[in-house]
């Protein structure tokens, strides 16, 4: 089971002179259970890929298979494709409406013509996943905290039991501790629950961190798509289309650059200290006490 | 007098209910004594909630304190009749670039400020063009604003103060929505615009790296400074900083880590230069 997008294109404003190719022949295969990041500058069409993911844009052509099924096909069912791709917006919190934490959840739910008891089950048991504690939920979303506004909205997503996870950005805005909780309680989710999560960023930091594969998206095309290390390895290439890698790369270029024998392809923080390490320890003049 | 000074700052938000009684007060900004010299680079952060927005509203006097006096360029933001000349003074940029541009032209849209300060014709366009100049986006000054990427545009809105000639800019997490070479371009402006023109800029941000190069920052937590100092003996204190729900640029992270495994490193390290430096001596 799996998504799989076959040669897929788009165009915003076809036949007017303002036409933009916002897709252009994307082919993709997703499986189940990976955590896969998304990165591109400012338009460069992630979020229309996201879109498309779950038929709230239809491609001008092209074909995007969903378990199997044609979702462009006449009888296929759109509104079940919606409980099972769930996308999360960015800045989502922006769409609470409910006087509390609580029938916020539920709505989503509710929606798919759950029952009550089965729908207030599904709202518990998201909230308890993102992490919320338990007091917060009879208070007005409204006033609770950055952080946890966008936990909300993301548990009212999850209570639709979608088996797929789309988050465009969900962390832009928040302090840094918070964006550690909220990608790390991603990653348990994906983990315990087997649930396909992508991830549309602007931190290569995060990305590097959390993701086992990374689409870079371009002017409406793949431009890669492989393992974290790989992709930050054309960290030059990257910033000529706006981006660029984790800092830690630009660390360890330098140091190489400067003759100490340590491994390039680090990502993270932990990986770098490591390789670090190990090649301060090799050399006999170096500084390890 | 700084061009900054606040004594004794509180601002309660009052919570009402649908009758309009009160249901609780919530101190946004608490006791808040600070004072910032003119031409300084001024960084604040603090996690969401800490209060910072609040305090950067009282700047240009979107909002006024319930206790306490902030003076800005030597004039009480209480006082209604300065309103005028504190905001044009004191510009602010926020979050959101989309909220923030009404005009259909670029150049219409630095315009727009001068203009409604009465700025004669001649001189409006003449701002326009230096303020476009300063962060190097004359190119773009026919362009629609909805064609340019999102760093583009936070630098026209920074353009759009500028042209009213303050001499201090308030960003309020300018860089929040933007990609990395956006968040670089919207940072080299508002360096530009401190060294080169000596505006004070003060930088609200979540992004560490940023604020590297600032004279100076303060880090709030529930509506109170908890912290004031130089980048470097802020970033000192990593664990200090990991409490108060922060963080510290990757690199300094990078130091801790290996002093932890028993490389010896001084504490504050801010670039990669600097820590190639004394790992390579």
């Amino acid at each position: 089971m799996s998504i799989i997008l076959d040669h897929v294109n788009y165009i915003y404003g076809e036949d007017t002179p303002f036409a933009i190719k916002a897709l252009d022949d994307i082919c993709l295969t997703i499986p189940d259970g990976q955590f896969v990041g998304i990165i591109g500058h400012t338009g460069s069409g992630k979020s229309t890929l996201m879109q498309h993911l779950n038929g709230l844009v239809k491609a001008g052509s092209g074909r995007i298979f969903f378990n199997g099924e044609d979702i462009y096909e006449k009888d296929f069912d759109m509104k079940k494709l919606r409980s099972k791709v769930g996308l999360v917006f960015q800045y989502p919190e922006h769409q609470l409406f409910e006087i509390d934490v609580f029938s916020d959840v539920c709505f989503g739910p509710k929606n798919l013509g759950l029952e009550k008891r089965e729908a207030e089950l599904r709202a518990y048991d998201a909230l308890r996943k993102v992490g919320l504690p338990d007091e917060l939920f009879y208070q007005s979303p409204f006033e609770l905290s950055g952080g946890q506004k966008r936990r909300v909205a993301i548990a009212g997503v999850l209570a639709m039991k979608p088996e797929v996870l789309i988050l465009d950005e969900p962390t832009a805005g928040l302090d840094p501790k918070g964006r550690d909780e909220i990608l790390h309680q991603i990653k348990e989710l994906q983990q315990s629950s087997g649930m396909t999560i992508l991830l549309v960023s602007h931190s290569m930091e995060d990305v590097a961190e959390y993701v086992d594969r990374i689409i870079v998206m371009n002017k409406g095309r793949v431009m890669y798509d492989d393992i974290p290390k790989r992709v930050f390895g054309h960290y030059k290439e990257l910033e000529e289309v706006g981006l660029a890698a984790p800092q830690v790369t630009y660390i360890l270029r330098e140091l190489k650059r400067r003759g100490l024998p340590v491994d390039g392809n680090a990502t993270t923080i932990e990986e770098a200290a490591d390789t670090i390490a190990e090649a301060l320890k090799r050399r006999p003049s170096g500084k390890l006490f | 007098m700084g061009i900054l000074k606040t004594q004794e700052v509180v601002y309660e938000y009052i919570r009402r209910d649908e009758e309009g009684n009160v249901e609780g007060i919530t101190t946004a900004v608490d006791h808040v004594n600070l004072e910032v010299e003119q031409g300084q680079f001024i960084a604040v952060l603090g996690h969401n909630g800490s209060g910072k927005s609040t305090l950067a509203k009282h700047i240009n006097a979107i909002l006024t304190p319930t206790e306490g006096t902030v003076w800005v360029d030597g004039m009480n933001t209480s006082e209604e009749n300065k309103v005028w000349d504190i905001r044009q003074t004191a510009g602010m940029v926020f979050q959101n670039p989309d909220n923030q541009i009404i005009g259909q032209v670029v150049e219409e849209d630095v315009g727009f400020g001068p203009e409604n300060m009465g700025v004669p014709t001649k001189e409006i366009w003449e701002r326009v063009e230096e303020s476009l100049k300063a962060v190097g986006m004359y190119a773009y000054r026919k362009y629609s604003p909805n064609k340019l990427s999102g760093g583009q545009k936070q630098r026209v809105s920074i353009a759009g103060v500028l042209a009213m000639h303050p001499k201090c800019i308030v960003l309020d997490e300018p860089t929040a929505m933007l990609d990395p070479n956006g968040r670089k371009e919207v940072i080299r402006a508002a360096r530009g615009l401190n060294q080169v023109e000596g505006v004070t800029v003060i930088l609200i941000t979540h992004y560490m790296e940023e604020i590297i190069h600032a004279d100076k920052v303060f880090v709030m937590d529930s509506g109170k400074i908890a912290m004031e100092g130089t980048p470097r003996e802020i970033f000192s204190q990593v664990e200090r900083l990991q409490e108060l729900r922060l963080d510290v640029p990757q690199v300094t992270l990078l130091a801790h880590e290996l002093q932890k495994r028993g490389i010896e490193l001084p504490n504050g390290i801010l670039t990669i230069e600097e820590l190639a430096d004394c790992l390579m001596s």
